[in-house]
């Protein structure tokens, strides 16, 4: 296990968010984190990628606190790519691309053969050489997410954080952003945790599924061990059917309706 | 197509900017032909190489080396320094309409100055410099200091705004009060606050040049972070950037660069604005590119402005910074209505 958290705390300003969690992340999965709005899920997140210190407790990258190792190092491991990034007008896809090599650069030495052929990989990758000299903002949402993935790529990392990479995007570009990333985890042996709404889609592309409700991890493991008629009532408040998905086996969640109606 | 097929054209994209640079150092150079051979008194371009390699003590001689070079060198300065300054400041603030004055460097150089004057009885241009200089630096930490307060862990783009806006209203109300009660104070702010290179003797280049080059080498080395930070802060801690450090470097390079040409040739406010904004669209949004490119064209326009001021009014001149205002402002306004202001 080469990213875990052991009882974090994590909050924002006097608001305490999640109080003493643990969570290992399994070398080679996909790990994907559901649960309801304002569960502390992205919050859990960006304490992984260490964009968020925690009160208490500790988040450990290849055992190591992952606070007391220089941010640029860490960057050489880990990727991280937060909820809907924006980019400055103009800039293209290459140039976005590059970007994801800055921790491999020092001032002294800005462009090497390596970075050029790691871009090369990254923009191949995620289907984009043709359009590398695009600007950024004439994408569609799922090529600019793509954009975005792929400069994570470039940046060479075996971990890869990815908050809520399917935000803004309709189902056939959602579908194509978390194609990608099976892909990467799949080809590239990648260790990838994202943060997804859609519990189907979640089910669909995770090889685990971690629950939140209220800061705490209500349920982790394969999706059909979690995705449950008697978790969603407990995380989601949801009444719902659970049935195979007709296309994957995996679970599909059919609602019903909430379990308190609310107004 | 594949990978092998997008690393030469990546190559060609730097190939591209190369030549961008050249054309730019054409520019500047053309630029600074005309800044020494064009004025109240032209001299040939024979006559002026003759007075740069071989002066033989000739009037034209003693115009070129003592009036034309200092100011052309003055206004080449200057205009590398506010231009890197303008496209730091708006890359820092991600504000397209940031200028370096909004660290209060400005209004601090003003208020040392006029102070000097009637505090200290301090009457050479070189000591108003001097004075000019220690206020920018002293208002703009004063600014930074402000902003740390506000900001959670550094200061933010918009608690840097607030507080060099109060500093320099602040600032701005006190110079008005002092030069009210000295009118020889009220002169010097007169012509300093028009913007100006004339009447700079090569002492004045020598004063600004160390922090000059201090600042222009702190812009460079804060290039790659800023380009991570235009990504947002959370991308670029992702990407491995100590953001309070980078944007302690931003500001200190700011600072130098724009305190300088500020305290040297009064507020030439438009390079700052409008130079980024040109240079843009040649050299996109890398800041590895974009500023040495802001700098070259700072220059540029700074020259040919002088220039434009020495003829337009013979048998006087008109002041560099009255020219760029004149054909700053309209010029803004277009480019402002033909295009919406780029999001940085």
């Amino acid at each position: 296990m080469r990213l875990q958290a052991a009882g974090v705390k994590l909050g924002y300003g006097d608001r305490l968010i999640v109080d003493g969690l643990d969570l290992g992340v399994e070398t080679g999965t996909v790990t994907t984190i559901i649960g309801p709005n304002g569960c502390g899920k992205s919050t859990l997140l960006r304490a992984l990628g260490r964009l968020l210190k925690p009160r208490g407790g500790e988040v450990l990258l290849d055992g190591k606190r992952i606070d007391k190792i220089p941010t640029r190092e860490v960057a050489k491991v880990l990727g991280m790519l937060p909820q809907a990034p924006t980019a400055p007008e103009g800039l293209t896809v290459a140039d976005l691309v590059a970007r994801g090599r800055h921790p491999h650069q020092t001032w002294y030495r800005q462009w090497s053969s390596d970075d050029e052929g790691a871009v090369a990989a990254a923009l191949d990758m995620t289907g984009l050489s043709d359009l590398a000299e695009r600007p950024l903002d004439e994408l569609s949402g799922g090529q600019r997410q793509r954009a975005w993935i792929s400069m994570a790529l470039a940046q060479g990392t075996d971990l890869l954080l990815l908050d809520e990479p399917t935000t803004f995007l309709d189902l056939a570009h959602q579908v194509e952003v978390l194609e990608l990333v099976r892909h990467l985890h799949q080809e590239g042996g990648r260790t990838v945790v994202m943060v997804l709404h859609d519990l189907n889609l979640a089910a669909r592309y995770a090889d685990r599924l971690v629950a939140m409700r209220g800061g705490k991890v209500i349920a982790s493991g394969t999706p059909h061990e979690v995705l449950t008629e008697d978790l969603l009532r407990e995380v989601f408040e949801l009444d719902a059917k659970v049935i195979a998905d007709p296309v994957a086996g995996t679970p599909l969640v059919v609602p019903i309706g909430p379990l308190t109606a609310r107004p | 197509m594949s990978a092998a097929t997008v690393a030469p054209r990546l190559h060609g994209i730097r190939q591209r900017r190369l030549t961008v640079l050249s054309a730019l150092l054409g520019a500047l150079a053309v630029a600074v032909v005309l800044s020494v051979t064009i004025g109240s008194k032209s001299v040939p371009l024979a006559d002026a190489w003759h007075a740069l390699t071989s002066p033989t003590g000739t009037e034209n001689d003693i115009v070129i080396r003592s009036l034309r070079v200092p100011r052309t060198v003055l206004g080449v300065l200057s205009g590398v320094a506010l231009g890197v300054a303008g496209a730091l400041m708006q890359g820092h603030t991600r504000n397209p309409l940031a200028d370096p004055g909004l660290l209060g460097v400005t209004q601090g150089a003003a208020f040392a100055m006029v102070s000097s004057i009637i505090l200290l009885g301090v009457d050479s241009l070189l000591a108003y410099i001097w004075f000019g200089l220690a206020g920018a630096l002293v208002a703009s930490v004063a600014v930074f200091a402000l902003g740390m307060v506000g900001g959670r862990g550094g200061p933010t783009p918009v608690t840097l705004a607030l507080a060099g806006t109060a500093v320099s209203a602040l600032l701005a109300a006190l110079t008005s009060a002092v030069v009210l009660l000295d009118e020889q104070a009220m002169d010097v702010f007169r012509f300093w606050q028009a913007g100006s290179i004339s009447g700079r003797s090569a002492d004045v280049v020598w004063q600004v040049l160390p922090f000059i080059l201090v600042g222009l080498v702190l812009a460079m080395i804060n290039a790659p972070g800023l380009n991570a930070l235009s990504l947002g802060e959370d991308v670029a801690r992702g990407l491995g950037q100590n953001i309070p450090m980078t944007r302690t470097v931003g500001v200190a390079a700011v600072t130098l660069l724009s305190g300088a040409a500020v305290a040297a040739c009064g507020s030439l406010a438009f390079v700052g604005l409008i130079v980024p904004h040109l240079v843009r669209p040649l050299s996109g949004t890398d800041h590895r590119w974009l500023l040495p490119y802001s700098g070259l064209v700072g220059a540029a326009l700074l020259l040919f402005a002088d220039v434009i001021g020495r003829v337009v009014a013979p048998p006087g001149e008109l002041e560099v910074g009255v020219v760029l205002a004149l054909i700053g402002a309209p010029f803004f306004v277009a480019l402002v209505r033909r295009r919406k202001p780029v999001r940085l």
